[in-house]
């Protein structure tokens, strides 16, 4: 049980070790950083076969059971896959950038943020609550922010990382209001055991608004259409970022949440035509904008939103051949682009530049590499004999035979995968095509990993392909059955003869006639960029730039640094809200009797209290009227003792005598006299002061009619003595029943007299200031 | 302020306000009191004290910072807070008490020691702030 637990936080905790080795010996030992990936594959590996017979695997730790917050973790098909992409990427990607980032001076934080993401991304898929799964998410989210600025030396890496904190914060949140949402209908957090009423999603007075929220949640995550923006930018991260979160791993945990709660929606149409439509407009619009893009990962960029917008298409299709071609298309794509990913790094890497109309004819001296590219771009592209060819036929399937519009699907599908295949030849055939510019300049054969490693990926592609048996037994089998409840299609690479087929070798044809009439160009491109200001980037933009403008003037309203304004603004907000009270609903009794019963002594404190009050209003000095408040304190601490109130009355009393010096402290130094406002200015507070007192008395005699409820006050009455052993209930709540707030108040108190110390004991050069 | 009267009676004070301090802090479980007051009283006295003889013979009877008397405070309200924790078992904040009632101090128990550690925060909280603001008029 708690053996899986120290496993998900092992990489949290690996992190933390890396801090612990520093920077200096931790260049040394690189690959150790790589070891925490591959010991993690090689464990969910170990799970493999289990699962593989149709075992779940449950752990369950309480964290805060009071909440229904646990580590629940839950271990199936779906989660299984999803691990296995994480971990084995991972180890790829982890050893890869030894090389790539070599001695680079914060490769220590670099594999700090990286462990991290990997952690909360193998704790989101294993989540079995809906809390720890927001939690997780929320920390993949984060972890991409602080990847994509790793360069934060430059203006552009932290724009974008802002862009993408904030379009996948806002998904984040729409995931909290999601899991409370569905919390609340299903009373339970546990993601299996809202499985138990399905009905409940689907036909729930709420459910629109719960689609809403998922769709939020998992469009801003995967990139999709008109959320898409934040991926292009967030490939301003080291490559091997961009490959693992911004393609494999983390975008697809969008995709995942629609999986996961696919059967929660099983019956609701609405959930899967939004999908259908998102999904499809998503990846045309990717798909199209590959054409016009030069730089190798924006192109990545583009098809991997396109791949994305197939997936959740799929999934909108909502057929058992489709679910089943989602799930088969996230395998392929992972394996795919993160080998495309790999070799543009390393072209990168040695050429120096990533512009696709300058490079060509690299084969001769990225021999190893030129084959991983080739492999990956076939896959890509869905040339038989990879997995990627069984990808597609699984995709033509489902539109073939899915949906209202079998046509109208199977058009759109093969448009973005011709598209597609020319996004893949591009990045992977191009670079090594032809003849070698003269500006390329002299190129250095790679390190060892930096081929090796996207070659690993493309042949797993090819042997996936040769051997698609072993897709449908790892995933497919159990996976379609988990999510469709029907059993999944058999995979295979020849079906025979059919549309399937034909439509294929369609693509194909399509994808290289453009690839080799089209030819981009950086004209081309900046003609495209013309219609940036209608594009949802541009419309963000000026959103968050109307947010910031309008939160500039508020602060230069309200917070201007006067305390005077703030105690206006406080004041006349309250006048308004008691004076709006008192008006509307006047429920105000006056008994007179009680005010003939005032004895002589409450007469005296009265009027004490006036003359100080009108003493402290018109003196000339500050240090009077400081006194004359004083005396205004002293009084009302007599009213509290006359009233039955000890405890008020000596804290009261203390607290003003504190105050009182303190003021003197201060004000010693201030010239004398206090005129320091005008006429009008003393009229209108003395009318907001005089209208505060005057609605707040009232308020105060209206609540002194109503019944208060008993039940508190008698609960600390019974018990004071019973359960904490003291007599003065209100010392016994101030140190036991409420004993924390107190804890958290004295907290509070020390912060303050540290802000106090170290203010005024500042003394800064002037250099500083 | 340099009246010999003040003075005079200042340094009789002192002690006798701080004894009357801790006694507030004591009673505080059954009678009016507690250590918020009480650590207000004690405060109070020193500010007094300061007021006669001046900050650096005040700091002279105080022999520390104040400022150390916060940490100091809230360790023993965090201690007094997770004892239940380490010594039975039971959750964040449960009162122990010690059973038999001990001469002058009546009943005492985790909520004691709490206070105490209100007490001391306060007193430092409050002369920190205070003795920081004199010294830099």
């Amino acid at each position: 049980m708690t053996v899986f637990l120290i496993v998900i936080l092992s990489s949290f905790v690996f992190s933390l070790l890396l801090f612990g080795i520093g920077q200096k010996t931790f260049q040394r030992m690189t690959w150790f950083a790589a070891l925490l990936p591959i010991s993690l594959f090689i464990y969910f590996s170990s799970f493999a076969r289990s699962i593989m017979d149709g075992e779940v695997f449950n752990f369950f730790t309480s964290w805060v059971p009071s909440l229904g917050i646990n580590l629940d973790f839950r271990l199936d098909n779906l989660a299984l896959l999803f691990t296995l992409l994480i971990t084995g990427v991972g180890s790829i990607v982890f050893l890869y950038t030894t090389q790539y980032l070599k001695g680079h001076p914060k490769l220590m934080r670099f594999y700090v943020f990286l462990s991290i993401f990997m952690g909360a991304m193998l704790g989101l898929v294993t989540s079995n609550n809906i809390i720890t799964l927001f939690i997780f998410w929320e920390l993949t989210s984060i972890s991409s922010f602080f990847l994509i600025s790793f360069n934060n030396t430059e203006s552009p890496s932290r724009k974008s990382a802002i862009i993408a904190l904030t379009i996948t914060g806002l998904g984040g949140l729409a995931l909290l209001a999601f899991a409370v949402l569905a919390a609340q209908i299903t009373g339970t957090l546990s993601i299996s055991e809202m499985l138990q009423s399905p009905e409940v999603f689907a036909n729930h007075q709420y459910s629109v608004i719960l689609m809403v929220f998922i769709f939020l949640a998992a469009f801003t995550k995967s990139a999709q259409f008109p959320f898409h923006f934040w991926l292009p930018g967030a490939m301003k991260a080291p490559t091997p970022v961009s490959t693992y979160l911004h393609s494999a791993t983390m975008v697809k945990a969008g995709i995942y949440l629609l999986l996961r709660f696919t059967p929660h929606f099983q019956n609701n149409s609405y959930f899967f035509t939004t999908l259908l439509i998102v999904g499809a407009i998503t990846m045309l619009y990717a798909a199209f904008q590959t054409l016009f893009k030069t730089d190798l990962k924006g192109i990545l960029a583009y098809s991997t939103i396109g791949a994305l917008g197939i997936m959740v298409f799929l999934i909108g299709i909502g057929t058992t051949s489709s679910i089943t071609a989602a799930i088969v298309f996230i395998v392929v794509h992972a394996l795919y682009k993160a080998s495309l990913f790999l070799v543009t790094g390393t072209i990168d890497h040695q050429a120096g530049t990533r512009d696709v109309t300058q490079l060509g004819g690299l084969r001769k001296v990225l021999m190893p590499l030129a084959i991983a590219g080739f492999i990956a771009a076939l896959s890509s592209g869905g040339f038989p004999p990879t997995i990627g060819f069984i990808g597609k036929d699984l995709i033509y399937e489902a539109t073939l035979n899915g949906g209202l519009n079998p046509t109208l699907l199977t058009t759109m599908a093969v448009l973005t995968n011709i598209l597609m295949v020319f996004a893949g030849l591009l990045v992977g055939v191009k670079p090594f095509s032809g003849k070698k510019p003269e500006a390329l300049g002299e190129i250095k054969k790679p390190h060892f990993l930096l081929w090796f490693m996207p070659m690993i990926l493309a042949a797993l592609s090819l042997l996936f392909g040769l051997f698609p048996a072993m897709v449908e037994a790892l995933f497919t089998k159990n996976i379609t059955p988990l999510l469709t409840g029907e059993a999944s299609p058999h995979l295979a690479i020849w079906h025979g003869f059919n549309l399937i087929i034909l439509l294929s070798a369609i693509t194909i044809l399509g994808g290289i006639a453009i690839y080799f009439f089209w030819k981009p160009s950086h004209k081309k491109e900046s003609g495209m960029l013309k219609f940036d200001a209608f594009a949802p980037k541009s419309l963000a933009l000026k959103f968050a730039d109307l947010f910031q403008r309008i939160s500039y003037f508020l602060t230069r309203t309200f917070q201007n640094g006067y305390l005077r304004r703030y105690v206006l603004i406080i004041l006349v907000l309250l006048t308004l809200v008691f004076g709006i009270h008192v008006f509307i609903n006047p429920r105000i009794f006056l008994e007179l009797k009680e005010i003939k019963a005032l004895n002589w002594n409450e007469i005296v404190i009265l009027a004490m209290m006036l003359v100080s009050i009108i003493f402290t209003v018109f003196t000339k000095s500050r240090l009077s009227a400081i006194a004359g408040m004083g005396v205004l304190g002293y009084t009302m601490c007599l009213i509290f003792v006359f009233y039955g109130a000890p405890d008020l009355a000596m804290t009261q009393f203390s607290i003003d005598t504190l105050t009182v010096i303190l003021f003197v402290l201060v004000l010693y130094r201030l010239p004398k006299y206090l005129k320091l406002s005008n006429r009008t200015n003393r009229l209108r507070d003395g009318i907001i002061a005089t209208s505060f007192g005057t609605f707040l008395a009232l308020t105060i005699i209206e609540i002194m009619n109503e019944n208060p409820i008993k039940s508190t006050t008698q609960y600390y009455a019974e018990n004071a003595y019973t359960l904490a052993k003291g007599k003065n209930v209100v010392n016994v709540i101030l140190v036991d029943f409420r004993g924390f707030d107190t804890m958290i108040e004295i907290v509070v108190l020390s912060i303050a007299a540290i802000g106090v110390f170290a203010l005024l004991k500042l003394h800064l050069k002037k250099h500083e200031k | 302020m340099k009246s010999l009267i003040l003075k005079t009676v200042s340094t009789t004070l002192l002690p006798l306000l701080i004894l009357f301090s801790v006694f507030v802090l004591l009673r505080g479980h059954y009678l009016p009191g507690g250590g918020f007051i009480g650590g207000l009283i004690a405060a109070i006295a020193f500010i007094l004290h300061a007021f006669a003889n001046g900050l650096t013979q005040t700091r002279k009877v105080l022999r520390m910072h104040p400022g150390f008397l916060i940490p100091i405070g809230l360790s023993i309200a965090i201690l007094s807070a997770l004892a239940p924790i380490i010594l039975t078992g039971d959750p964040l904040m449960t009162g122990l008490w010690y059973e038999k009632d001990i001469a002058i101090l009546g009943k005492i128990g985790s909520a004691l020691f709490f206070d105490t550690g209100v007490y001391l925060v306060v007193i430092g909280v409050c002369l920190t702030i205070i003795f920081t603001i004199s010294e830099s008029v």
